[in-house]
């Protein structure tokens, strides 16, 4: 993962659920053209936003061992728009999860109400690609990216802790 | 409670549908699934996903889809084409499955047409009565 398009975890349940927070804002530069006169954050980073969320959620179940690729979005319906100033909570949960591949379904909220229901499938590139071979390195989580994870990791743990 | 062909049918129908978006009417028991319905290699494992949810079984995925495995092994798959050591294993992986047609010109991406909707059904069927 080579851009972070959400900023933190506030919940994250090893193997089971995260939650993670994305504050949009009209410093993005693309809202100033989606649309001219109404911002509107695009449907496509949303789905972006619920495969990094449901994606490291994934990746964290297998120790970050796979290199986890969004490979199919099974469900993406949008039932209210983003603005700039919304604050997104993006509900992530693993549905199922094999050596091969995950799937997870996720709902996008802003305060009490439902953005988007988001499911997605994730494969596990290196046990499915008919033998091609990838890189040794994992290029879908690297440490920059881990070490932010790790850094919302403690900090939600803590947030757990003190009972908020 | 045992179910019959005809309810285990109905079930995958609605599984299939669910994984690859088809019309009811498209899933016969003929069907192929990456010929008629249209399924990728990221399907097979939705497939597999959704069928162990919706009969409450465990599929080892080389079990239901063995030709997935056989395309990950070198000494399977040649130039595109399974060698005789696929072949063999192929056949020993799906006795169920004629695959007559398949050896004349064993072109990995035509291995998908082996599988079709009834295929899975008795699949399911065996796996249900062993458990």
């Amino acid at each position: 993962m080579r851009w972070i398009w959400i900023d933190k975890f506030v919940e994250f349940k090893s193997g089971e659920s995260a939650v993670a927070v994305k504050n949009v804002t009209l410093a993005e530069e693309h809202l100033h053209d989606h649309f001219p006169g109404f911002a509107v954050m695009p449907e496509c980073l949303c789905i972006e936003a619920m495969a990094q969320t449901a994606g490291i959620l994934a990746g964290e179940a297998k120790n970050f061992e796979q290199k986890v690729i969004l490979a199919k979005i099974k469900k993406a319906v949008f039932f209210d728009y983003v603005r700039p100033g919304d604050t997104l909570h993006i509900h992530a949960g693993i549905e199922s999860i094999s050596n091969e591949a995950a799937s997870t379904t996720g709902r996008i909220m802003c305060g009490d109400k439902v953005i988007a229901e988001i499911d997605l499938m994730f494969s596990h590139i290196d046990q499915n690609l008919a033998g091609k071979h990838f890189p040794e390195e994992n290029f879908v989580f690297t440490d920059t990216f881990k070490s932010l994870l790790q850094g919302s990791v403690f900090s939600s743990r803590r947030i757990t802790e003190s009972g908020k | 409670m045992a179910m019959g062909r005809e309810q285990v049918l109905q079930q995958v129908q609605e599984v299939l549908v669910d994984a690859l978006g088809v019309d009811d009417d498209e899933v016969t028991e003929q069907a192929t699934l990456m010929g008629d319905l249209g399924a990728e290699s990221i399907d097979f494992l939705d497939i597999v996903f959704r069928l162990e949810k919706a009969f409450g079984i465990k599929i080892p995925r080389e079990e239901l889809f063995p030709a997935e495995t056989l395309m990950n092994n070198p000494e399977f798959v040649n130039n595109g084409k399974l060698t005789e050591r696929g072949l063999a294993e192929l056949r020993d992986k799906m006795p169920h499955t004629d695959i007559s047609a398949f050896e004349k010109d064993p072109d990995i991406n035509k291995l998908g047409d082996l599988f079709t909707v009834g295929t899975i059904v008795n699949f399911v069927e065996s796996k249900l009565k062993a458990a």
